[in-house]
């Protein structure tokens, strides 16, 4: 106790030790965390900031979905809607009515959200392929308002020319991977949380819901709400960065973009659509560098998406997971795979009780 | 202007009705939401270009083949990709997503990006109520109407399409009563990719083609089948129709209605689906919790 510093440095390792290190898969969100935070540092390449900056924000967009699609099970096929909210948004207040961006990213957020409001209510009697199909129309009907009313939108062209956050390129990197980390963390708490267990039970059976008392209205519109906002949020950000919303932020193959990152990374995880964007898309834009791979960078993307799919169909994230952790059977806390006692309760881990685990879970 | 209206409304509703009706027999039998529908499409209007224009095939055998080509290809698609997937839902509705992406990539790849001109395959106007309507465009109409009758003949009157309407019905009861579902499921496939590669060699010479020419009809037909109703063949070909006037009304009676004719179809989309969830025609399927 006489030295502060070093007892909270001791604190911090047994934290360290006890809680991340045990499991590979906490580890490895520390490296990750570590490394988006320290990158302007280990390689300021404006190229590389540059990738990476549109990886974090397009990482929120993700997450976002997968929050509305595989926890709450509104598979929306029209995501990029919030997007492209957030994004126009935020440029016409900035650029119309000459507020400072750091005031327009939140109303294009708010925008956003209450187009998922608005989403969500005209939804609310909608399930399954129903919904997914008709969450494809909305982001279609306000590319036609925007192509029939150029002068208010730009039409096809846009709005150009935007203000940035901040000058710096290093600075806007640790703007979009701050933002990043608190939207994403923030949804992984929320789906974690007696909010998302309701989601994810309306997701399962959404009458059994109801008829545990639960307002099942609420809750679907809380969720589109909210994805709406970190969407809403991530496209603000983006158009600022930049520096121009135009109607790409808003098109089908965005909306079926994230689709695939969601399903891709293991949906109703949120680190999965994450870690989904932080591999495919700096992988595009890797590939899209060589002469010789220019052109064929869409192709090569989707036939490793098909492939990855053929071998794990239930996502990328959880076939790691599953890799590097068993699940205790008798606490159903996960362990190492490395270890033959569960770390809390200490039953046996052994070949037998893998399999007993893997059954259990099917 | 009514007599175009009337015209253009007709001869989209038919062109429409082909796309929609098989896309709603895949889902009706497979619960497949197969968004590579309309890519399949677009491969039969360039096919038939490659044989048409390059190869100097004749215009029937150029079409005949392109529809068997792609028809084949979609089969051997199922095969290796959506059946190895088929239990996970999510994997079969990104499987193809990817499918449609690779086939665009593929032909901007081997065609390059621009539009590409195929000449009619019947040249020459006529002059019906005022309205003068290129061969080609009759000759779509036609094509759609046989077409859409050999469907239903084919559904309503022969032993596969039984095995069909039986599998939509009920996929587990038909199992049990013997049938080869997985086979029902196939022969669906192929024939809903037949009805949509016949579209897309007829529309040709008409429409632009491109490789992104999949995805504007890919929108309007899912607005179609859900709007007639998920699953159901009489929901889908009246939607078509409705669909196909709302369009041509938007784009001849309105400022601007061309940039406004995909919003206002799906407005009215999502009109019918507030005041009825399971569409025009649909069952509503509360009892698959």
């Amino acid at each position: 106790m006489r030295n502060p510093i070093a007892f909270a440095a001791r604190w911090l390792w047994v934290e360290l030790k006890n809680e991340v290190f045990v499991l590979p898969s906490r580890s490895l969100v520390l490296a990750w965390v570590a490394t988006i935070l320290l990158l302007p540092v280990i390689y300021p390449d404006p190229y590389i900031l540059r990738v990476a900056v549109l990886t974090c924000l397009f990482a929120v967009f993700a997450a976002s979905w997968d929050l509305l699609a595989g926890y709450a099970g509104q598979v929306n096929f029209g995501h990029a809607l919030f997007f492209g909210a957030g994004a126009y948004g935020s440029a016409m207040l900035s650029q119309k009515l000459g507020l400072s961006p750091w005031l327009t990213i939140w109303l294009g957020a708010a925008i956003a959200t209450l187009f998922g409001a608005v989403t969500g209510y005209l939804c609310l009697r909608l399930r399954g392929s129903y919904l997914s199909l008709a969450t494809l129309a909305f982001p279609l009907i306000v590319i036609g308002l925007l192509f029939a009313f150029p002068d208010a939108s730009g039409g096809e062209l846009g709005i150009s020319g935007l203000r940035s956050l901040a000058t710096s390129r290093t600075a806007n990197y640790y703007i979009a991977a701050i933002a990043m980390l608190i939207l994403v963390f923030g949804m992984w708490k929320i789906a974690d949380s007696k909010f998302g267990i309701v989601l994810h039970a309306i997701r399962d059976d959404e009458v059994a819901v109801r008829a545990s008392g639960i307002n099942t209205t609420h809750y679907k519109l809380a969720a589109f709400a909210i994805a709406a906002f970190c969407a809403g949020m991530a496209g603000a950000l983006l158009a600022h960065f930049i520096r121009i919303a135009d109607p790409s932020t808003l098109a089908t193959a965005l909306s079926f973009q994230v689709v695939i990152w969601g399903i891709f990374g293991g949906a109703a995880t949120i680190y999965g659509p994450v870690a989904a964007v932080f591999i495919l898309y700096p992988l595009t834009e890797w590939l899209g560098s060589f002469k010789a791979f220019g052109e064929l960078r869409l192709l090569i993307f989707a036939v490793i998406v098909l492939l990855v799919l053929l071998f794990m169909p239930r996502g990328l994230s959880p076939w790691v997971r599953d890799k590097i952790e068993t699940e205790c059977p008798r606490c159903k806390q996960r362990n190492g795979v490395w270890r033959s006692v569960c770390r809390l309760c200490g039953a046996g881990l052994g070949v037998a009780a893998r399999a007993n685990g893997a059954s259990a879970r099917q | 202007m009514f007599e175009d209206i009337l015209v253009t409304g007709l001869i989209n509703g038919g062109v429409y009705a082909l796309l929609a009706v098989g896309f709603s027999l895949v889902f009706g039998v497979a619960r497949i939401v197969n968004i590579a529908h309309t890519a399949f499409y677009m491969l039969a209007a360039y096919c038939f270009y490659a044989l048409l224009v390059k190869a100097h095939f004749g215009f029937a055998l150029a079409g005949l083949t392109a529809v068997v080509a792609v028809v084949a290809l979609s089969v051997l698609s199922y095969k290796l990709v959506i059946e190895p997937v088929r239990e996970h839902e999510s994997a079969v509705l990104i499987a193809t997503i990817a499918l449609a992406l690779i086939f665009q990539e593929l032909m901007l790849f081997s065609f390059g990006g621009n539009f590409l001109g195929i000449p009619s395959t019947l040249e020459g106007t006529v002059t019906v109520i005022g309205v003068k309507i290129a061969y080609q465009r009759l000759l779509i109409l036609a094509v759609a109407a046989l077409m859409l009758g050999a469907t239903w003949a084919l559904l309503y009157r022969t032993r596969l399409g039984l095995a069909i309407r039986a599998t939509a019905n009920d996929l587990e009861v038909a199992n049990l009563m013997g049938m080869n579902v997985q086979r029902v499921a196939m022969a669906t496939v192929a024939i809903s990719v037949a009805l949509a590669a016949i579209a897309g060699v007829v529309v040709a010479p008409v429409f632009v083609v491109d490789p992104f020419m999949w995805l504007s009809p890919l929108v309007t037909m899912l607005a179609i089948v859900v709007l007639g109703g998920l699953g159901s063949m009489k929901g889908s070909l009246i939607g078509a129709f409705i669909i196909g006037y709302v369009e041509a009304i938007t784009v001849f009676a309105l400022p601007q209605g061309s940039f406004l004719k995909g919003a206002v179809a799906l407005s009215i989309m999502v009109i019918v689906l507030l005041v009825r969830p399971e569409g025009l025609f649909g069952v509503s399927f509360e009892e698959e919790r």
